[in-house]
Formats: C-alpha cells, sequence, structure tokens
C-alpha cells in the first residue's frame, strides 16, 4: 500500500545529503571541539561553517546564532534567559493564546514563580492585532513572545508590525536603543518554508528547528541579536561563547547547517509550488465535502498548512481511518490529545468544540505530490462518508 | 494510540449500526462539547434484549466501545443488561488505553440510559 505522508508540520525526514555531511562527524572527525588539537580544531571549523550557513539563511550574523537541542530548549532560553537577565527590571510578559507549549508552559512555570503573563487572544483568523500588544505593554514589560506562524493553522503574525511597535515604546520610555521590553519569535514552522530575515522582522531573539526542514531532529538554534545579554538555561563549560554550555552534538549542528544551505536556494520556488498544492487540497476538501470548512486564514498562511474541520464526524477517527489507507496526518481534536482537551489553538479561534474536535490538519512538503492530493481526497471522501453513517449527527 | 485489534476491527467493521425506529428504549448520553455522543436503541421482548444499533461521534475507542456494547447486550435480559460495566466492555475488546477508559463508561452509560428509558416506557 502507497504510504503518504501529510504531517510535516510534526516532522521531516532527514535529506540524505544532510545525512551524508553529518556522516564524517561521528567516528571519524570525532574530536571534541573545545579541544586544542587537531582533532578538535577540525570539528570546531565545522561547527563554525554551521553558524555561518544558519545565520546566512536568516539574515543574521554568525556570533548572533548559539545552537541548542532544538526548538524548545531555544524558546525556554529566550524567555527564561530573559526573565533571569531583567529580573530587576521587570516581570511581565506578553505572549499569544496560540503560541506553541513550549512557549506556553514555560510561561505557565514562570508565572508560578511570580512572572505576569497576559495572554493576547487573537480573532477568528488565528491573528494576533498589533493593537493589543501596544495596549498591553507596561514599564514593567520585559518580553514579548509572538510566535511567527502558527503550527497548527498556518496563520502568519504579524511581526514587522509588532517589532515596531515595541521600538516605538521602547523610544518613548527608555534611554538607550538596546532596552527591554525584548521580542522574541518562535520562527520553527516559517524558518525553511518561507523567506525569512531577522532584520527586516525586527525582532532580538528568534528559535529555530533542524527537523522541521529536513534537518536532523535534536538541534536547533537561538538567534540573540547582538548586544542583548541574556541569562543561559545550561550552565558548565564555555561553549557557545558561555551561553550554552554543553560539549557540541556536532554532527547534528554540521547537518542543522547543511540543512539551511539546502533549503536555501529553492526557498521561493519550493514556497510557491506548495501553496499551488496547498489551495488544490483546500478547495478539492471544500467543493467535494459537505459541511466542512477551512480553519485559518486563507492567505496569510503557511504555505503547506491545511486545517479543515468536517462536521460531525471526530478527528481522530478520521485520522486512524486514512491511517488504514496509508496517509498519516494530524487532528486538533481532544480524543488524539492525552490530556483529552480539544487544540488550545482552535479553541483560541472561538470555534466550538464541536467544530474542534472534527479537525483535520495536513501539511505538505517536499514529497508530496499532486497525485497524493488526488488519492488523498479520494480516500477521505470514502472515510467521511463511512464515520458520517456511524454518527448520529 | 496502541488499540488492540479487537479494537480496530471494532472500528473499521462495527456491528449493529444504525437507528431502531420503533425501539422500546433509547439511550442517549455525551455531548459534541466532549467529542462523544453515543446513542443506543433497544429492542425488548419478554424481557429479553432482541435487538441493540447504536450511533456515535467519537474516536475509534468510542466508536468500538459502542459496537462491543451492542454485542454484548443482545440476548441478555434486562438484569444481565444492567450487570454490564465498562470493566465488561473493555474485557471484550482485549483492553483499552488508560486515556480512553471514558469511552467504555459512556458506552455503560448509554446502555443504562437505554434501559432505564425502557423501564420507564413500559410504566
Amino acid at each position: 500500500m502507497k504510504k503518504i505522508y501529510l504531517d510535516y508540520a510534526a516532522t521531516t525526514p532527514t535529506d540524505q545529503r544532510v545525512l551524508e555531511a553529518m556522516e564524517p562527524f561521528f567516528s571519524q572527525k570525532f574530536g571534541n571541539p573545545s579541544s586544542i588539537h587537531s582533532f578538535g580544531r577540525e570539528a570546531k571549523e565545522a561547527i563554525e561553517k554551521s553558524r555561518e550557513q544558519v545565520a546566512k539563511l536568516i539574515g543574521a550574523h554568525s556570533e548572533e546564532i548559539i545552537f541548542t537541542s532544538g526548538g524548545s530548549e531555544a524558546d525556554n532560553m529566550a524567555i527564561k534567559g530573559m526573565v533571569s537577565a531583567l529580573r530587576n527590571k521587570g516581570n511581565h510578559i506578553i505572549i499569544s493564546q496560540i503560541e506553541h507549549h513550549a512557549v506556553l508552559n514555560t510561561c505557565h512555570f514562570l508565572e508560578g514563580q511570580g512572572s505576569q503573563i497576559t495572554y493576547l487572544s487573537v480573532d477568528e483568523n488565528g491573528l494576533v492585532n498589533p493593537e493589543d500588544v501596544k495596549n498591553a505593554l507596561t514599564e514593567k514589560t520585559i518580553l514579548v513572545s509572538i510566535m511567527h506562524a502558527n503550527n497548527e493553522i498556518g496563520a502568519i503574525q504579524p511581526i514587522a508590525e509588532i517589532a515596531q511597535i515595541i521600538k516605538e515604546f521602547r523610544n518613548q520610555h527608555r534611554k538607550s536603543e538596546i532596552q527591554h521590553p525584548f521580542f522574541h519569535t518562535d520562527a520553527v514552522q516559517t524558518v525553511g518554508h518561507m523567506p525569512v530575515n531577522v532584520q527586516e522582522l525586527g525582532v532580538d531573539l528568534f528559535s529555530l528547528s533542524g527537523h522541521k526542514f529536513y534537518g536532523p531532529k535534536g538541534v536547533g538554534a537561538l538567534y540573540i541579536k547582538k548586544g542583548i545579554k541574556i541569562d543561559s538555561l545550561i550552565h558548565g563549560g564555555e561553549q557557545e561563547q558561555r551561553r550554552r554550555a554543553s560539549t557540541e552534538n556536532t554532527p547534528g549542528i554540521v547537518g542543522l547547517g547543511k540543512a539551511c544551505q539546502l533549503i536555501a536556494s529553492d526557498l521561493e520556488k519550493e514556497a510557491k509550488r506548495l501553496t499551488e498544492l496547498r489551495d488544490y487540497l483546500i478547495n478539492q476538501i471544500l467543493t467535494k465535502i459537505e459541511k466542512s470548512r477551512l480553519n485559518g486564514h486563507h492567505t496569510q498562511r503557511l504555505p503547506n498548512n491545511i486545517n479543515v474541520s468536517i462536521e460531525g464526524i471526530e478527528g481522530e477517527a478520521m485520522l486512524l481511518s486514512l491511517d488504514r489507507a496509508g496517509i498519516a496526518c494530524s487532528t486538533g481534536s481532544a480524543c488524539s490529545s492525552s490530556t483529552l482537551e480539544p487544540s488550545h489553538v482552535l479553541v483560541a479561534l472561538g470555534l466550538s468544540p464541536e467544530v474542534a474536535h472534527s479537525s483535520l490538519r495536513f501539511t505538505l512538503g517536499k514529497e508530496t505530490t499532486k497525485k497524493d492530493l488526488d488519492y488523498t481526497i479520494k480516500e477521505l471522501i470514502k472515510v467521511v462518508e463511512r464515520l458520517r453513517k456511524i454518527s448520529p449527527l | 494510540m496502541q488499540y488492540s485489534d479487537k479494537i480496530i476491527e471494532h472500528f473499521t467493521h462495527p456491528h449493529n449500526v444504525g437507528e431502531i425506529k420503533d425501539a422500546d428504549g433509547v439511550g442517549h448520553v455525551g455531548n459534541p462539547a466532549c467529542g462523544d455522543i453515543m446513542d443506543l436503541y433497544i429492542k425488548v421482548k419478554d424481557d429479553k434484549i432482541i435487538d441493540a444499533k447504536f450511533k456515535t461521534f467519537g474516536c475509534a475507542a468510542a466508536i468500538a466501545t459502542s459496537s462491543m456494547i451492542t454485542e454484548l447486550v443482545k440476548g441478555k435480559t434486562i438484569d444481565q443488561a444492567l450487570k454490564i460495566s465498562n470493566q465488561t466492555v473493555t474485557e471484550a475488546l482485549g483492553g483499552v488505553p488508560p486515556v480512553k477508559r471514558h469511552c467504555s463508561v459512556l458506552a455503560e452509560q448509554a446502555l443504562k440510559s437505554a434501559v432505564e428509558d425502557y423501564l420507564k416506557k413500559k410504566k
């Protein structure tokens, strides 16, 4: 049976060329990058080359890139590092209600430790209103963290506008330029899927993760704008400019750099291809399946994200049925989570629980073809028909 | 989600899907907010359940437990039916992941609700 993977937002397969680039760094060029001898130096060189590749992809300087174990660590480092560094200046953080759990749960934890958190609501398309950020800023605000694009509904947030608002606030309230509140964005879902530039976005901190764009799992990076100081999450040795201790994951870091280099060459073309496929699948679903709806903004949306709700039947049941037909996707239904809560993102959009429970997410990637989508829609129609016969609704 | 083969079987080929127009008892439990709704219909003759049908909105476990409970009640007396617990259902299915146990509880409630409805109508 043909297997079709449509869950690229969850993870991606590591590119063969990335694997080849990583391979020598396990057993041949295995030195500890902090060692002074030749074994160490050759590993260190590879890491620094990778750092340049990551910096180039996002429009940053090499020294502004800190390697981490992934997006979650980068988010934790950005937020906890700021709270710690600025503990004498303030304790207020502004985030959105639809942040990834790595940001949300970090903030819940900090709330328990005494931080004040403002959770901004989003509109029915999942977009944050920059005016809401403006109204929430106070003297005690040390950090604003708004994700670049949401992993569930693909909504791309107005980051540059928000950055401008924060800049104006600083100009009014602060004496020097490098002052809080700082602006962090979790860009885990946008890097590698659309052109991103930290200068244009105007952010101070920026998280990315390797396994979301054909790099290896277990490695990511945090961009920290030059001049900004945050406290470390992991203390120990002097790696990463004394900002993130631990012997570097050389193969992983090399893999991340290679993934950045590979994706850079094709970005616009691939984004266009995926956008067409995305719109094709959305159109097919909405026209061929009665009582279905799109969740999230139609165009201010990641090129590869489709999130729909199909009335009267439940997400996990659809997911499993599609899985049995060889198609892998995801759902925001409560039944698929261990907490039995529906997706906090769909709830924040104002969707009723029924609609949240009936949701399906398809995220496309480099192997996705139109043929795959035609097969998917054919199977989905069968699945919906079968489950609607069983449903009382 | 690690589902047993029996659950997968009852999910992909559920038994007794449908409604009974002149049912002797109907149980309606759950709500869309929870993501689980079960409607259970029973036909009773001489104190025995001679037919049972269900309609369910919910996950694979919800559909499987509904299907299983209709199988378990057919041929049982009302008293025997009332003794069917969510454990009976999960055991018959070869176990249910802990996080899905509430689905089997819902199935038990649907049955009790249908029997209650029958007993009320009988009076």
